[in-house]
């Protein structure tokens, strides 16, 4: 038998569930193995302690940077209404962003370029309602900065894409070549360098308001009622239909309380907001910003989690060589990431042109992509590729937005909010590599 | 007629035929003359030694390459397969050893993924799940836990069935398996070959490339041979034996009685 393998004769009526591995119990998303209410939050505290813990780690370090500044800050000022508001607005950019990096981190890619394309994005759309010069109308203004976000995009992706390239070094490149344009899209202009919003147009005033406008508190609550009604009732109605259809599905208390967790983070927020938290008159309701903000995560949640083009930028993250023998065009969804990548980034960095009321050189592009990446960790998305979701962007950038708002309270300056904030961003990536070292899975080879 | 004569399960015409089938790549004579017959209801195992080309044959009737010369027939037609999708349109299915499974997704979005079903422009997850749900019932795939657990918690036999199970769920007819049970336990062998034997009951031609001859007697009930880019033997599997199984992989060739080459009649 010349080295034939000899093996062992085996009973047909082994068990076969044996073959499953135990620990395998624990990695299971609680939703589906569990039948009740009990059973749920068994399984969830199992998966918590195989390392799979989703956005509870992040929500429990909010809690405590909460708690913490809230309890030095100077008169306790860290949760007055007026400084809640105005750590949503900081957030704000670095939420977009971390959801416009989001894209390229599922793909398994890294985009460093973020920050000066959606700021070269940005100063196109300020340069373009400038009254004394070419005055758009501000919507084809904002269309044409975004443009010029997806066809910046659109080039780096190709060169990874076509080329092979990876895309630490040609986002580099991007980066600098941003830099650079950013800084000579300034120079137009009567205001050379400085191009900013005060005056008294209409175009202007839209652009300014994206940050600081605030809807009126009746409309606030009409508003956030009618989110969460529709939210509520979308829960509602795709849970029970899968009970009643007999698939996988969560108990019914377990959609009541994601519908009642999302009607109490509405009318907290709106509550905050509609004290009035002006020192002199009268300053309340919900930031524009807010609903901006929001309505860039249902989309791209939607897209991610709902559509076919969402599944493929999965698939390819988790293993490319599977998505391209599945027939998925690999060029064509990692080139279109990086465009939605770019092009999201020119929605953020145009928040930032409004925050600052202006663009100028001082625009740190290179630090808010370092803001995007880690937001985007802390949140929760993979490094490693093929996990996260844009809701990680906007919790992480709500961790960052809350640091960095805490310590410019204390009067610490940016020399500790660097140092806190790196910190903070090591602490999130050694949870994401235990836990993914815990699951034992990870193939990101490059096709 | 050829082969068939000896066959009294392949009276009709096989499934798949493959005739004078070269390949070359650069000097390298990678297949010769290929003869080989797919028929349904039965599983045929390719052996070979490493190198021998069975990896080349099925990568040309998967369609991943292109044969130099030689014709392939598809239930008696000939065909041109140029592509995965020409195949899979035929109804080949190419179970690789690597499975190509995205970890981070689970069991129905492997199953349908670059086929999902769309209801309004969004993706119809129920409809899946429920078909996913039909045909790993059908295979008695049954040892998972849950249909939406991602692949990466599962074991490696499970995750074999699911890559199956794949493959099979789009009516296909021919389902081509690059050794299902190299990396597999004892128990999860077990399920393999079940699942390659239910395969065979429906009525799905089943090739099988495989090194391990206890796998290739459980489950094989025609044995085709490879040697240096020829396929020197193919037969029913009653016709063999370990050592003469082992003599045509390693010389081409046997002197023991009982294998009956496919260029006899």
């Amino acid at each position: 038998m010349a080295g034939l393998p000899e093996r062992a004769e085996i009973s047909p009526t082994a068990d076969l569930t044996a073959a499953a591995p135990e620990a395998a119990a624990a990695e299971l998303p609680p939703e589906i193995v569990a039948q009740s209410l009990g059973e749920y939050f068994r399984a969830y505290g199992g998966r918590i302690r195989a390392g799979e813990s989703g956005v509870l780690p992040v929500v429990v370090a909010m809690v405590a940077i909460v708690v913490v500044f809230q309890a030095i800050s100077p008169n306790n000022v860290y949760l007055s209404a007026g400084n809640v508001v105005n750590l949503f607005q900081q957030s704000a950019v670095i939420m977009v962003l971390a959801m416009a990096e989001g894209f390229a981190l599922v793909l398994g890619e890294i985009d460093l370029s973020v920050g000066f394309v959606g700021a070269c994005g940005a100063a196109i759309t300020v340069q373009l309602v400038q009254p004394a010069t070419t005055n758009w109308p501000w919507p084809l203004a904002i269309v044409a900065g975004l443009l010029f976000c997806l066809a910046f995009g659109a080039i780096q992706g190709l060169l990874i894409t076509l080329l092979r390239l990876p895309s630490f070094i040609v986002t580099l490149g991007g980066f600098l070549v941003a830099n650079g344009l950013f800084l000579k899209i300034l120079l137009f202009g009567p205001f050379s360098g400085y191009p900013n919003l005060i005056g008294q147009t209409d175009n202007l005033h839209v652009i300014y308001y994206l940050m600081w406008g605030t809807i009126d508190p009746t409309t606030s609550w009409i508003g956030a009622g009618v989110v969460v009604a529709g939210l509520g009732a979308l829960i509602w109605w795709s849970d029970s239909r899968r009970r009643g259809s007999g698939l996988v599905a969560p108990p019914a208390s377990i959609s009541l309380i994601k519908i009642g967790v999302v009607a109490v983070v509405a009318i907290v927020v709106v509550a905050i907001c509609n004290v009035n938290r002006a020192n002199l008159g009268t300053l309340e309701g919900v930031p524009w910003v807010i609903p901006i903000v929001l309505a860039v995560l249902a989309a791209w949640t939607i897209l991610l989690q709902r559509t076919k083009y969402g599944r493929y930028v999965y698939a390819i993250g988790g293993n490319p060589e599977a998505a391209r023998r599945a027939g998925i065009n690999l060029t064509l969804i990692r080139t279109t990431g990086f465009m939605l990548c770019s092009f999201t980034a020119g929605v953020g960095m145009l928040l930032y042109g409004s925050y600052l009321n202006g663009m100028s050189n001082n625009v740190q592009g290179g630090q808010y992509v370092l803001y995007a990446v880690a937001a985007a960790v802390i949140g929760g998305t993979s490094l490693m590729g093929g996990r996260g979701r844009p809701l990680h962007g906007v919790l992480g950038g709500l961790v960052i937005g809350a640091i960095y708002n805490g310590m410019y309270l204390m009067g610490l300056q940016f020399e500790w909010q660097y140092i806190v904030t790196g910190l903070v961003l090591l602490a999130a990536i050694v949870i994401d590599a235990v836990s993914r070292r815990g699951s034992g899975s990870g193939s990101a080879t490059r096709v | 007629m050829t082969a068939a004569v000896a066959e009294p399960r392949a009276t009709a015409e096989p499934l798949l035929k493959v005739r004078e089938l070269d390949k070359h790549f650069g000097p390298v004579q990678a297949l010769y003359h290929v003869d080989l017959d797919l028929p349904s209801g039965q599983v045929t195992a390719l052996c070979g030694d490493n190198g021998a080309g069975k990896s080349v044959l099925t990568k040309c009737i998967a369609g991943a390459y292109q044969a130099d010369h030689g014709q392939v027939f598809w239930e008696g037609q000939p065909v041109h397969i140029h592509n995965a999708r020409d195949a899979s349109r035929l109804g080949i299915e190419t179970v690789y050893q690597d499975l190509a499974l995205a970890d981070n997704l689970d069991i129905v979005q492997n199953m349908f993924l670059g086929r999902e079903r769309l209801r309004t422009g969004l993706l119809d997850e129920d409809a899946m799940e429920r078909a996913a749900a039909e045909t790993l019932a059908s295979l008695r795939v049954t040892t998972v836990k849950s249909i939406r657990q991602p692949v990466a918690s599962l074991s490696g036999g499970q995750r074999q069935s699911i890559a199956v199970a794949k493959a099979v769920m789009w009516n296909s007819k021919l389902v081509i398996m690059d050794e299902p049970t190299a990396a597999l336990g004892v128990v999860q062998t077990r399920q393999v070959l079940d699942l390659i034997k239910r395969l065979r009951d429906k009525g799905l031609a089943v090739m099988v490339i495989s090194h391990n001859l206890n796998d290739v007697f459980e489950v094989a009930d025609r044995i085709a041979v490879m040697y240096l880019g020829r396929l020197v033997v193919q037969a029913p599997a009653s016709s063999f034996d370990r050592q003469s199984v082992v003599d045509f992989m390693t010389t081409g060739g046997s002197s023991r009685t009982g294998g009956r080459t496919a260029r006899e009649s």
